[in-house]
């Protein structure tokens, strides 16, 4: 209790008015987007186009659709959605393979043991390096890229999910048996919630790696998606459509992050009040 | 500091907690027993899987196959030149990464001010995928070993840099407090109280970080198309003629290659902070 106090006392010994603490969050990110803009135009560098360009071209691409479309360019709907769509199908089907399996896995001792160098082992595979295989496995439609993303952000899920499993309190395991509380009761009961946390850490780890591999996917043998318009760009030698597209992952993989924060303190909220924890940011 | 779950608990490493145990040579002999006999059966299911040849074996070559063209690969100095290629930029690139963002780290995790001016800024960049940057880079620096180390360093910078974050936020405020009543000052807090209760999570950070480069190194060689390296290797098999039992070869063998170094990584964490996993209490 005390220290909680005193670190307190020592690391904001007044309240930020609302003016101030905007500027102490935002000010050096709006400070550098303006020397960088002032640095861009100075410079007149092909390859680092100002951001006001980025952004005006941003807006062409993306938002020059008609009204009844919410300003909605074609692009959007042959690029970004599909992209999202992959993305979110792909890290579905990770989640929906990986926690039953680790949950499976994680009960046992002797069949930890056993599959981990496998395990070690899969993950360690790049995922880059089995886009041939899966190409000649399931051609080059959206299948392919789904299975892509969800091989390569199935390992932090799996592998969280069989750690959180293990860490059960066998206090509580062995009081769930004493009571004799049926097998699907102390699935939901015990050993879930007990995992959760790890499990939603694991997910999150996963979704940050599904938009690499989503990239990833559509930059080889794709007609269509954000990583294809990235390289597409690249190729005819269009710096600020390049732009546009980092800029655009940046967006979604942090609204993504941010979507999956606000779930996960929804669903965990108990956990961080249990353990006597608040969040500091 | 919730939203840098980035940041492992360097107590959580799958497999881990065991060892300390006790050293019962028994038990290790037994888990050593059970960590070949599960090689063995994963190898086993393969093969048998490949055998059904539900899928030609010229697309999805067997895993007996795919095992003897790793054995000659490892043999072929063609291939070890590839290998070392690959590992080169791998170990610049993370040295670079480490280099840049322990610093870093350190000293926007001792000021909350520089924290809580800087985080927006990091969860911004820190999404942007370093493939999305390969096109970028090689527009920049070609499609040779200095691309590949500046994307390698780019993916590595992020888990080093939340870790060092989250390691020096987190040490024990009675610590520094104490230390501070003794009159120490703030450099000699940082080295004798904050580094080495921050230097575990830094490690963390470092084998994350190792196991992303890899995987980096290789799809930048292969995205790129580079000229050297095993990424370059399995796109060049891939692409005359498909010999996909190559492909496989080159990238098993890459599996290899990243699970060896987590282990070795994994090790050294153990040698050097061992300490912290036997009195640690749970945060």
């Amino acid at each position: 209790m005390s220290t909680e106090r005193i670190r307190i006392d020592r690391r904001s010994p007044r309240p930020f008015s609302a003016i101030q603490s905007f500027a102490v969050r935002y000010g050096l990110g709006i400070a550098l987007v303006i020397v960088w803009e002032y640095a861009a135009r100075k410079a007149g560098s092909i390859f680092f186009p100002a951001p006001s360009e980025i952004l005006h071209r941003a807006a062409t691409l993306w938002l020059s659709g008609p009204p009844q479309r919410l300003f909605l360019s074609d692009s959007v709907f042959q690029d970004v959605i599909p992209s999202l769509f992959r993305l979110l199908g792909g890290w579905a089907l990770a989640v929906l393979i990986g926690v039953p399996l680790g949950i499976l896995i994680g009960r046992s001792r002797n069949l930890c043991d056993l599959v981990n160098p496998a395990l070690q082992f899969l993950r360690a595979i790049p995922g880059p390096a089995l886009i041939p295989i899966f190409i000649i496995l399931l051609g080059t439609e959206s299948t392919m890229r789904v299975t892509l993303i969800a091989f390569g952000s199935v390992w932090p899920i799996l592998l969280n999910t069989i750690e959180g499993t293990r860490t059960v309190d066998p206090v509580q395991l062995d009081t769930v048996q004493a009571f004799r509380i049926p097998r699907h009761a102390r699935l939901w009961r015990i050993v879930l919630p007990a995992a959760l946390p790890k499990i939603f850490a694991g997910m999150r780890v996963s979704l940050a790696l599904a938009v690499i591999l989503m990239v990833v996917s559509e930059l080889v043998a794709s007609t269509s998606g954000i990583g294809y318009r990235i390289q597409n760009a690249q190729i005819m030698f269009l710096l600020t459509d390049m732009w546009c597209g980092i800029v655009l992952l940046a967006l979604i993989g942090y609204t993504l992050n941010w979507l999956f924060l606000k779930f996960e303190g929804r669903v965990l909220g108990w956990h961080r009040g249990a353990r006597g924890r608040t969040a500091t940011s | 500091m919730s939203d840098l779950s980035g940041a492992a608990d360097p107590r959580a490493g799958f497999g881990q907690a065991r060892s300390f145990a006790g050293p019962h040579l028994l038990s290790h002999a037994a888990t050593a027993f059970r960590v070949v006999f599960g090689i063995f059966i994963f190898f086993l299911i393969l093969e048998s899987v490949t055998r059904l040849e539900l899928v030609p074996p010229i697309y999805l070559p067997r895993a007996s196959t795919v095992v003897r063209r790793m054995v000659e690969l490892l043999l072929d100095p063609k291939f070890l030149s590839h290998v070392g290629a690959t590992l080169h930029a791998w170990a610049v690139g993370l040295a670079l990464a480490t280099l840049i963002s322990v610093p870093i780290g350190i000293l926007i995790g001792t000021s909350e001010l520089a924290y809580k001016m800087t985080s927006p800024l990091i969860e911004f960049m820190r999404p942007i995928p370093s493939v999305a940057l390969i096109p970028l880079g090689i527009l920049l620096w070609g499609q040779g070993f200095s691309m590949k180390v500046i994307l390698v360093a780019y993916a590595a910078t992020w888990p080093i840099l939340f870790n060092t974050l989250y390691g020096v936020h987190d040490v024990d405020p009675i610590a520094v407090q104490t230390a501070r009543c003794f009159g120490l000052k703030q450099a000699a807090i940082l080295r004798r109280i904050s580094l080495p209760s921050a230097a575990p999570f830094i490690f963390t950070g470092i084998r994350i970080s190792a196991a992303i480069a890899l995987i980096v190194v290789i799809g930048a060689e292969l995205l790129a198309s580079s000229d050297s390296g095993i990424g370059s290797y399995i796109l060049f098999v891939s692409s005359n003629g498909g010999q996909m039992d190559s492909v496989l070869a080159g990238a098993a063998i890459a599996g290899i290659i990243g699970a060896l170094i987590n282990s070795a990584l994994g090790l050294i964490d153990r040698r050097l902070f061992g300490w912290r996993y036997l009195g640690a209490t749970p945060s």
